[in-house]
């Protein structure tokens, strides 16, 4: 039986993590040379662990299945990334930073890692600006800051509206120094496909060489995953497209716990859908609102160009009904917003699923010089993609499937419940609660990898200090390799008729219309009937070209979306057990008269962790209670 | 649209390619060319073919994974844009396009469409980074840095290491990859402890890696889709030139 103890230490919010620190087991340097880690996925998490563990000197081995870590999913953050250094004198501070956080996550996260991540902020932000990452200056040469959704102060930290790409190429280049000096090996274009645990402890991980199709093995004292999010499961998402949840999903069914699978965040403004064969939607960044104003026309199904709309004649309807935050509500208040408004017919564009962000007010306020300045690339791109200027008239955007705050459950000390594998970044639970604040990914995967994980896993090792490398001939590597093959081999012999993306988009549209913005108990329970009929299809109809032993880009889809079948199933639980609305979870039997979510602290505030009881079975539910001592639970108002 | 197709084909580093020909008919103005990718591929997987392999990921032309040599180009036709965000509006109905992988020595192809760029890495493990460990960072207002001579070094930080500036070049030379590396360091003052060592280290491995000369034909600016100055290309000499002259290599 699985026993939750999130052991988060005693004692005042403010010195938990300091008192820990101290408290935390020590591996002295001639044997952290010993002892062997793996690292999988090179992202802000990922990078920044595999680079700090190798220079404390303990020999990492690190996995991504792009060609380079270069390419992780965190490039593509545009925004920014938050620290409460309160450089503009606004009253910022790392309480504030945590309140904000957990208040935007409608009390759903856990008090003392959110206040952690926010503790550490500064240091992220003093390391990045050492690596060389050229966040935004003022005329003094100091570094510049500008405010994000749901907060009122300016904390975020930028690079135009490329923060993720910078804080990567730092993290990147961190792990090159250490590849080079050979403390990290790194292997690129693996795909993890199960975790191996010996006597219940996790020792390593089975991969799939996507150049040769190999099945190999790879042993070490400890195991910590940052793979990311499963966004991606409602096929049209922001997400880069190899995004997956296949390695987290691997050690869910070896044991470790889920933990609130259908949180996932609605990003507000992505570019809307534009036609039947995409397979992925772009988000322009939260950062916009902080100058663009979103509004739809008065009338029902007005069809006029934007331009050609008068003041009169639009509603800005986020200014409308929240006066005090206006356009920078937070996402989950803004989607929400967004789709009533289309779905009461109000919407825009040929499909009117769409609404408008336009700059015409601060072009004309700022100059056009400005606001390039700010949002270059961003406007750069939406041209690219729609053929339209946005300088000229208003931006359409649409809320997406973006991040997930679902994930791996983990204690204070990131470790799931399997011992000696870790979650780290988007792949953990642990920070977010219902819905994510703009520009705190960053802040907590860079965090988690560089100045939380490197701490906590050491109190763990000291007890491997005598334990030899791991055996990978050992049964266990051996009965994991041949499960992955037999699946493998069982996807291949199908053999059918039609195409494995076809099946995602079918799937992804089941959960979107089903489990996605809005759910309620009758929708569930009829998107898990309509997952079970497709998923039974998938099984006889799929159809993989070529052999598993090579390049095969369909296979590595398919061993993909054989799991999103199951990862959709448990967000269905999750979101049926939850009669509540919170965040990203909004059912629609639970909202206030004027439409807002209605939480039930009294009978949901805990994390849904989730055990594995095999395939399309009951999965068994465990609750960790979540306790607030240091912010009160009130409801969560913008207006 | 009505769209022809001649796409290089090549089942593994090992074997011979060749182009083949497809015809696409239905094709939106509104898909990306992955997307028109994808549809081919469709087709090809319900026809009991083999797709067309090609690398892609984020598909918003940040990750730097996409990459094809479109009519004689890489990324296509239009400048300042990466594959993965290349429209097939800018293509005319009944047109016919060429499409082939990164060709340089330095980027030996993997599969269809696909080449390996770890070379790339190489070179940035040779130094393209700033020694510093975690946890020994000063307050990051410590240092403060003038606000154009940090705008350039964000310029020079943009690329996305896709590749295309080798593809552009008729020597298959990296010189604009690492020269925006080395330029973004030697900009700001964390990176300036160690410039000439980095120049020399990364320059070195460059040549050692098979990449060609520069001959100043400015084909990498031209289709870099970050669109990178080649003035970069001039501070690396210069800061190659002067690490030579003045400072001694090494730890």
């Amino acid at each position: 039986m699985i026993k939750l103890d999130s052991k988060i230490p005693e004692g005042p919010i403010a010195e938990k993590w300091s008192k820990h620190k101290n408290s935390l087991r020590l591996v002295n340097p001639a044997n952290k040379k010993k002892l062997e880690i793996i690292v999988v996925g090179t992202g802000l998490a990922g990078a920044s662990a595999a680079s700090s563990l190798g220079e404390l000197g303990y020999n990492v081995k690190v996995f991504c299945f792009q060609d380079t870590p270069r390419r992780a999913h965190s490039v593509a953050a545009q925004g920014g990334i938050n620290a409460a250094k309160n450089y503009k004198n606004d009253g910022d501070s790392v309480h504030r930073l945590f309140y904000d956080m957990v208040k935007g996550g409608d009390y759903r996260a856990r008090e003392a890692n959110v206040y952690r991540a926010a503790e550490v902020s500064n240091q992220v932000i003093d390391h990045y600006t050492a690596l060389g990452v050229p966040f935004a200056r003022d005329y003094g040469g100091a570094l510049d800051n500008r405010s994000f959704g749901g907060v009122q102060v300016s904390r975020t930290f930028y690079a135009k509206g490329q923060t993720g790409q910078q804080c990567l190429l730092g993290t990147y280049s961190s792990l090159s120094r250490q590849i080079a000096k050979g403390r990290v090996k790194m292997y690129s274009r693996r795909d993890m496909l199960d975790v191996v645990v010996i006597d219940g402890k996790a020792r390593g991980i089975i991969t799939r060489n996507l150049i040769t199709g190999e099945i190999e093995r790879h042993g070490a004292h400890a195991v910590v995953l940052a793979t990311g999010g499963y966004g991606t499961v409602f096929y049209l998402s922001t997400l880069a497209l190899g995004s997956n949840a296949t390695a987290a999903w691997s050690a869910h069914k070896k044991g470790a716990l889920f933990a609130n699978p259908s949180f996932i965040q609605i990003h507000p403004t992505s570019i809307p859908v534009l036609n039947d064969y995409q397979c992925k939607l772009t988000l322009m960044s939260e950062s916009l609102r902080n100058d663009g104003r979103v509004w739809v026309p008065k009338e029902k199904g007005d069809k006029r160009h934007p331009n050609s709309i008068t003041e009169e004649e639009r509603d800005y309807y986020l200014e409308r009904r929240y006066p005090a935050f206006g356009n920078l509500v937070p996402r989950d208040v803004a989607s929400r917003a967004a789709k009533e408004r289309c779905d009461a017919g109000y919407g825009v564009g040929d499909t009117g699923l769409s609404v408008y962000l336009d700059f015409k007010d601060s072009i004309a306020k700022q100059g056009q010089k400005a606001i390039q300045d700010k949002y270059g690339n961003l406007f750069e791109m939406y041209e690219k993609i729609t053929g339209i200027n946005p300088y000229n008239e208003p931006m359409r955007i649409y809320p997406a499937g973006h991040y997930t705050m679902g994930g791996l459950w983990v204690d204070y000390n990131l470790m799931t419940t399997i011992p000696g594998l870790y979650a780290i970044g988007e792949s953990n639970f642990s920070d977010h609660g219902a819905n994510r604040l703009g520009a705190s990914s960053l802040m907590q995967c860079s965090g988690d990898g560089y100045f939380i994980l490197p701490y906590t896993i050491s109190d763990y090792l000291a007890d491997d200090i005598r334990t030899p490398k791991t055996d990978t001939n050992h049964l266990e590597f051996e009965r994991a390799e041949k499960e992955v093959k037999d699946r493998i081999d069982r996807l291949m012999a199908v053999n059918g008729t039609q195409t494995t993306s076809s099946f995602h988009k079918r799937l992804g549209k089941i959960l979107w219309d089903h489990c996605g913005m809005f759910r309620n108990a009758e929708g569930l329970k009829k998107g898990r009937e309509l997952l079970d009929q497709l998923e039974e299809e998938f099984w006889k109809e799929i159809k993989i070209p070529g052999t598993p032993d090579e390049l095969n880009q369909e296979l590595e889809k398919a061993i993909k979306v054989a799991d999103f079948f199951e990862v959709g199933r448990l967000m269905i639980e999750d979101a049926l057990a939850r009669n509540e609305s919170c965040g990203a979870h909004f059912r629609e039997e639970y909202q206030t008269e004027q439409g807002e979510a209605k939480r039930d602290d009294a009978n949901y505030a805990y994390v849904a962790a989730w055990e594995y009881h095999g395939h399309a079975k009951k999965p068994a539910l465990h609750k960790e209670p979540l306790k607030f001592e240091f912010v009160e639970l009130k409801e969560r108002s913008y207006k | 649209m009505d769209i022809k197709l001649k796409i290089w084909r090549q089942k593994n580093a090992t074997t011979k390619g060749r182009f083949e020909d497809y015809e696409l008919s239905d094709v939106s103005p509104e898909m990306s060319f992955l997307e028109m990718l994808d549809y081919l591929n469709k087709q090809l997987i319900e026809e009991g073919k083999e797709p067309v392999t090609f690398e892609h990921d984020c598909r918003e032309g940040i990750c730097g994974t996409c990459g094809l040599y479109i009519n004689g180009r890489p990324h296509g036709p239009q400048q300042h844009t990466t594959t993965c965000e290349l429209h097939m509006r800018a293509f005319k109905d009944g047109d016919t396009i060429v499409v082939e992988p990164w060709r340089s020595k330095a980027f030996p192809i993997i599969k269809d469409l696909a080449v390996d760029r770890s070379a790339f890495d190489k070179i940035m493990q040779a130094g393209g980074f700033v020694n510093i460990a975690t946890g020994s960072a000063p307050e990051a207002n410590s240092i403060p840095i003038n606000k154009k001579i940090s705008d350039r070094a964000f310029d020079a930080s943009v690329c996305i290491g896709c590749g295309a500036c080798v593809a552009a070049c008729k020597n298959s030379s990296a010189m604009l990859f690492v020269a925006a590396k080395v330029s973004q360091f030697a900009l700001l003052p964390q990176g300036k402890v160690e410039a000439a060592d980095r120049v020399q280290r990364m320059v070195e491995k460059m040549d050692e890696l098979g990449f060609g000369f520069c001959s100043n034909t400015y084909a990498c600016e031209f289709d870099c889709p970050k669109g990178i100055s080649v003035e970069f290309i001039a501070q690396m000499n210069r800061e190659f030139l002067s690490a030579k002259l003045c400072s001694h290599k090494g730890h």
